[in-house]
């Protein structure tokens, strides 16, 4: 019966899905002691975090302004109706540094770079570049993996931050330059409606939390990708599909915690 | 048969049996490899060869039998232990396994700069003299996506041999290379042997390159030594498999053809499996 072989697909994928998840989860405990390991050696920390931040940022830049300037057209739209634009300023900066920055940040990077982690360590696996380490004595973990990991989880709280700020000057570039909004009102209803430790700590924890994830994924599918064309390919696009999923569904966990006053 | 000179073994592999997915690829597998000889271990593609460099290397750990590597158990070393006995190993990959984000300099210094203190300026020296060995002094500063096959696998052995191993396994070494590579590799493997006092192990199936370099042959087949010696005993022997393999013939012992059904019910069954 179809639904019945549903019903047990259904199974399997979960079953599936959970055993990937343990693995990955002995792969980060196998990981641990290599992370503080690495720490020792700081330059090839800062190596990967130019290959996975600073190469980044262009994409990051652009998305936010695209982005603050979006939320100036379509806030002062909905607020002109109750002669609130005032609080224009407020509407975007909390957008931003509350749920937009954190999140969108974390989705280009799992695209951009994430993907690319996995792609680096999958194919250095496939060409033999892991075993021949391994055999000269060299542990990957350390070597390879926990700085791309470092790098990861460093580059997105610092993405987020540069993505919430550059939106705001292209909300302010909007809203002052095109919908002649006052400067001082834009910026003052801000300064006196953000707050530090709820929204701005808020917005930074969780892109702390999203980085840990991304990183993590896109460490974890490299390393167990199969090392084959296809494998790595597959690898690759399981990292942008996880991540991508893992950060709306924690996003969703941390805001209903946050805004409950945890 | 004549054993090399030196029969002070470096390498002895014990009453090894291994499997794979179920499917058994030693059972019962007896050799030893002299300290200072060049040895090669031939045989068909899927004989295992490279699974005994694995073993060997403690990549894999043997089922049953042991494989000791200069007095010590291989499959039973703590990590620590296993990777200070591979520091005095060098391992050549077929595909080389050069980093690909390092330049060939930085690829022979790989091991100097991860496991030693020396200062900048003798890396230097080590490295170029290295790179002299293999004659690609000239080509450091190239991308291993520059290099052709035979160049790379001469970087590959000169990081091989960037800490004065003890010994070299040579993973194939003769694979896809054109004559005037396949030359100087093998040129480069008995000098590298006898000038720096190594033990090499070749996996080869390239008989007139191994019979060249070899002093002592062992020939594997059907998770077994089936013979051994040197090269002119293997070349003198009547066994049908040793023929078979050294003279290249397609069928003897060693079916040309993978089990199959017979070829007439096959081509008549009306139906696709």
């Amino acid at each position: 019966m179809s639904w019945d072989l549903g019903i047990s697909g259904l199974g399997r994928r979960v079953i599936g899905g959970v055993g990937r998840l343990g693995r990955a989860t002995l792969f980060l405990a196998r990981l641990a002691p290599a992370l503080g390991v690495a720490l020792a050696r700081a330059r090839l920390i800062v190596q990967q975090l130019y290959m996975t931040g600073v190469l980044t940022l262009v994409i990051v830049l652009v998305s936010g302004a695209f982005v603050g300037m979006i939320l100036a057209l379509q806030g002062y739209n909905t607020l002109v109706r109750y002669d609130a634009q005032s609080s224009l300023g407020l509407l975007v900066a909390l957008s931003l540094t509350r749920e937009l920055g954190p999140v969108l940040t974390a989705l280009l990077f799992a695209g951009r770079a994430g993907s690319a982690l996995t792609a680096e360590i999958g194919l250095m696996k496939a060409t033999e570049q892991l075993d021949g380490m391994e055999m000269m004595a060299v542990d990957p973990l350390p070597r390879v993996v926990a700085p791309r990991f470092w790098a990861g989880w460093i580059a997105v709280p610092l993405l987020a931050m540069i993505f919430s700020a550059v939106g705001i000057l292209g909300a302010y570039v909007v809203a002052v330059g095109d919908l002649g909004l006052d400067g001082g009102v834009f910026w003052s209803q801000m300064q006196s409606g953000v707050s530090v430790t709820n929204d701005i700590m808020g917005g930074l924890v969780k892109s702390v939390v999203f980085g840990f994830v991304v990183s993590w994924i896109a460490v974890f599918e490299g390393y167990d990708a199969k090392p084959t064309s296809e494998g790595v390919s597959r690898a690759t696009t399981r990292t942008v599909v996880s991540s991508s999923l893992a950060i709306l569904a924690l996003d969703f966990i941390m805001t209903a915690f946050m805004l409950r006053g945890l | 048969m004549e054993r090399p000179k030196s029969t002070d073994p470096l390498v002895t592999v014990r009453d090894l049996v291994f499997a794979r997915d179920g499917r058994p690829i030693f059972r019962d597998l007896n050799l030893t490899v002299a300290r200072g000889s060049v040895t090669a271990i031939m045989g068909g593609s899927g004989t295992g060869k490279t699974t005994l460099l694995n073993l060997m290397g403690g990549r894999l750990t043997p089922d049953r039998g042991s494989v000791e590597v200069a007095g010590e158990t291989v499959g039973s070393l703590p990590r620590k232990a296993l990777f200070g006995l591979r520091r005095r190993m060098g391992m050549l990959f077929q595909s080389g396994a050069l980093l690909t984000d390092l330049d060939v300099f930085e690829n022979v210094a790989f091991p100097m700069r991860e496991h030693t203190r020396l200062p900048e300026s003798l890396i230097h020296h080590l490295v170029l003299m290295k790179l002299e060995l293999v004659g690609l002094r000239g080509a450091r500063h190239l991308f291993p996506a520059e290099l052709s096959g035979g160049m790379a696998r001469r970087v590959a052995l000169a990081r091989a041999i960037a800490l004065d191993p003890m010994m070299v396994m040579y993973d194939e070494p003769f694979a896809g290379l054109d004559p005037i590579s396949m030359g100087v590799i093998v040129k480069l493997i008995r000098e590298l042997n006898d000038a720096l006092g190594m033990t090499s192990i070749v996996v080869t199936h390239d008989v007139v390159e191994a019979c060249g370099i070899a002093d002592y042959i062992y020939l594997l087949g059907d998770g077994r030594v089936i013979a051994q010696g040197t090269a002119v005993d293997m070349q003198k022997t009547d066994a049908p498999e040793v023929r078979q393999f050294m003279a290249g013939l397609p069928d003897g012992p060693v079916a040309f053809h993978y089990p199959a059904p017979e070829y007439l019910d096959d081509l008549m069954a009306r139906e696709r499996p």
